[in-house]
């Protein structure tokens, strides 16, 4: 199936972008210390005697963005929990176009190949950065190239799984499906996949622009007169290296909320589960998520407040960041209210899902300074957005994806997953996250730049705050040792006792109303819905919930959960 | 409305964004350009584009002319009218190839000035496009009558679909040719 092969290949990415960072933080913490057993893999061109060189350490930087966001997080979330759950979740036997749809995934993974795969190009890997600025990457080696037609390939791939989640959702939910009983994380799901249908467009055109620029001497993005050691460069001139930066992140801001949305489809979906509580503002939450894919397309430019393009614009960019941060505000404070008054039940799943809230909102809101033009002048390019992303991202989205795993394993195999193992997986996790990411506010706030090789050794103005970097590295890898049960939990709960159990959460959306895992077709006889998503603890009720497939007439629950 | 139809609107309106940002670059980089920019008759083989654009739209007609008669269930008009297609389609391609030599011809690449940077890229994607339409109606055009006999309503909606297709790469054209050519 081809959820489960995007799930595979994401995880597999993660893993890989997870280990890059690895390599850079032993680097910042240790500068110019050797890691003797990696030059093996990766030569004496790169880690001569098993030292970082500065080429190498750009190239960990670009790659690790690179791999997180395109190839690990957006397929993980998009392409695994979207494929697999959107059309058990409207009642739908398969996808729209089951052909496009495994296209899409093989022209995944041929881009991740190739951007990998420049690692073992003469001149390694690309090194400008996720985002490729020129004239830097115009100019760098030929594993920008490789990196570009990687983008070019993505945004087809994200094109045609866009287009199929999209028709999907429109076409084949099951009589009784309206659009205001869709489960909340189908919205989310629907809302990303126009974020990306329209958004990556740009991007291709900025990508098939900088090809140009490399494979054929253009000057989309190089001024005139440009001067690169010491020589002008031959070029007819007269580009922009800001219209890269407008088309990059043209994409790259609606990008954010593709990398969000689906993570906070996934805890709405956890919180009502269980809460046993109807999920609080559903039809805020709707809408805000609309309102939200509307206006992240009006925000990219506050990633550019220093490149000088005027006050005007800075104010116009400032403004609608401010706006974009209410439907946040409104669906956070949606699902946090929706746990008052419940009766929790702390599942794995649960825990991760309950974490992400303070995280995830410590990440917005260190946003805030970011979004004020006056403020970025300060903590633009430091540690401090680092951190600010990452715990969008990392605590944020990447704990979501857990808990979703945590919360439909049972439905995807047949089996539930170990609680002790993941108790340590969680609490392991919250740690060394935390210990990953708060300091980096602090050195950002003492001006530490983001992308140095020594970490800002040289530096009098970072002097306090650079030891830091030994306590990041201390959590990176107990952050990477704590996901090895989480691993085991994975294959030991593989060969775990089948349960019979086909809704073990009691949960009332359509996946949970059919077999685990689903039969093809999804379902034996197509349902009929009647009634919202969650219907949980409704007085009067024989049972503390009911599926939206149960008929009105039926006054006793628990049919559905009988094998 | 059905799968195909949604699927391929949802595929135009992510075109729109593509050709979109190119236009967008394009008003960029002349608005901020130092040099005055040059106009595209004076440089480019004004007829020759004026033949392209031509042959461009009557392909648009015969390709309604072979979705109608197939509507009409007609398949002896549908064939002719999707081959007329494909050949204007080649045609296009040709012209487009006989610009490019030309421009080599008098020593003008892609990396000789910001405009030709663009003339070459816009007119290479647009290329592209019809490249893969024409390739599409002559797969509709080959398995036509098999087509017709398995599955007519499918049939139907492809041709539809690449209808659609074919008349959005022509409306890309009609905005690119007065923007390289004419202003």
């Amino acid at each position: 199936m081809v959820a489960i092969r995007y799930v595979l290949a994401a995880s597999a990415f993660l893993l890989l972008g997870f280990g890059l960072m690895l390599i850079m933080r032993w680097q910042l913490a240790n500068p110019g210390a050797p890691l003797p057993w990696l030059a093996a893999l990766f030569g004496e061109s790169k880690m001569p005697g098993g030292i970082v060189l500065p080429e190498f350490y750009n190239q960990l930087g670009a790659m690790h963005g690179t791999i997180m966001v395109f190839l690990g997080v957006v397929p993980l979330a998009v392409g695994g929990f979207g494929n697999y759950l959107v059309p058990l979740q409207i009642g739908a036997p398969n996808v729209a176009f089951p052909r496009l749809n495994g296209v899409a995934f093989y022209l995944y993974l041929l881009a991740g190949s190739v951007m990998v795969g420049s690692f073992f190009l003469p001149g390694g890997a690309p090194q400008s950065g996720w985002t490729s600025y020129p004239p830097l990457a115009n100019i760098a080696p030929l594993g920008q190239t490789f990196w570009l037609v990687g983008i070019v390939l993505l945004a087809v791939s994200s094109l045609l799984g866009a287009i199929n989640l999209i028709t999907t959702v429109v076409q084949l939910r099951a009589p009784g499906m309206t659009m205001m009983r869709l489960p909340f994380f189908v919205w989310a799901q629907l809302v990303t996949a126009f974020l990306l249908l329209l958004a990556f467009p740009p991007l291709e055109a900025a990508g098939l622009m900088q090809l140009m620029d490399r494979l054929a001497d253009t000057s989309f993005f190089m001024p005139s007169g440009l001067v690169v050691s010491g020589e002008v460069l031959d070029l007819s001139g007269g580009g922009s290296p800001i219209l890269w930066q407008h088309l990059f992140w043209f994409l790259a801001h609606p990008e954010v909320y593709v990398l969000i949305l689906p993570a906070l489809g996934i805890v709405g979906e956890i919180i009502a589960t269980n809460t046993r509580r109807p999920l609080w503002g559903y039809r805020s939450l709707v809408y805000s998520v609309i309102f939200l894919g509307f206006m992240s397309f009006l925000v990219w430019a506050h990633h550019m407040f220093l490149t000088g393009m005027g006050t005007v614009l800075n104010t116009f960019f400032q403004t609608t960041t401010m706006i974009i941060s209410i439907p946040s505000v409104i669906i956070l404070t949606a699902l946090l209210f929706s746990l008052w008054g419940g009766s929790i039940r702390f599942t794995t799943p649960m825990l991760f899902a309950i974490a992400f809230l303070p995280m995830f909102g410590l990440g917005g809101l260190t946003g805030l300074p970011l979004g004020l033009a006056a403020s970025n002048i300060h903590l633009h390019d430091t540690y401090y957005v680092i951190a600010h992303f990452h715990y969008v991202v990392a605590p944020g989205t990447l704990f979501a994806l857990f808990a979703g795993i945590y919360h439909w394993y049972p439905k995807v195999t047949g089996r539930p997953m170990s609680r002790h193992l993941g108790l340590i997986h969680f609490w392991g996790s919250l740690v060394c996250m935390n210990g990953v990411f708060l300091p980096m506010f602090l050195q950002g706030l003492a001006g530490m730049q983001r992308r140095l090789y020594d970490g800002g050794q040289i530096y009098a103005h970072t002097e306090n705050v650079v030891a830091l970097h030994g306590l990041i590295g201390l959590s990176a890898a107990g952050l990477g040792l704590f996901q090895l049960p989480f691993l085991i939990n994975l294959l030991i709960s593989l060969k775990g006792r089948p349960s019979t159990a086909r809704n073990p959460w009691r949960a009332t959306t359509l996946e949970w109303q059919t077999a685990s895992p689903p039969p093809p077709g999804n379902f034996t006889a197509i349902p009929q819905i009647h009634r919202q998503p969650y219907e949980y603890s409704l007085p009067g009720r024989a049972s503390d919930f009911t599926p939206q497939s149960q008929p009105p007439a039926a006054a006793s629950p628990g049919l559905a959960d009988s094998p | 409305m059905h799968n195909v139809q949604l699927g391929i609107w949802l595929f135009l309106a992510s075109e729109v964004m593509l050709f979109g940002a190119l236009f967008a670059a394009y008003l960029l980089l002349r608005v901020g350009a130092a040099d005055p920019w040059p106009p595209g008759a004076t440089i480019l083989d004004l007829p020759l584009g004026l033949l392209a654009t031509f042959v461009l739209i009557l392909s648009n007609v015969t390709m309604v002319a072979g979705w109608s008669a197939l509507l009409r269930q007609r398949l002896a008009l549908y064939r002719p009218a999707l081959g007329l297609t494909v050949a204007l389609a080649a045609t296009f391609l040709a012209l487009q190839g006989a610009a490019y030599s030309d421009a080599f011809g008098r020593g003008l690449y892609p990396s000789t000035s910001t405009f030709f940077a663009l003339y070459f890229t816009l007119t290479g994607l647009t290329a592209v496009h019809v490249l893969g339409g024409a390739l599409m109606i002559l797969y509709l055009w080959a398995s036509g009558p098999g087509f017709w006999k398995r599955a007519p309503q499918q049939l139907l909606h492809r041709v539809e679909a690449s209808g659609l297709f074919w008349h959005f790469v022509g409306l890309v054209w009609i905005f690119l040719f007065p923007l390289l050519y004419l202003i």
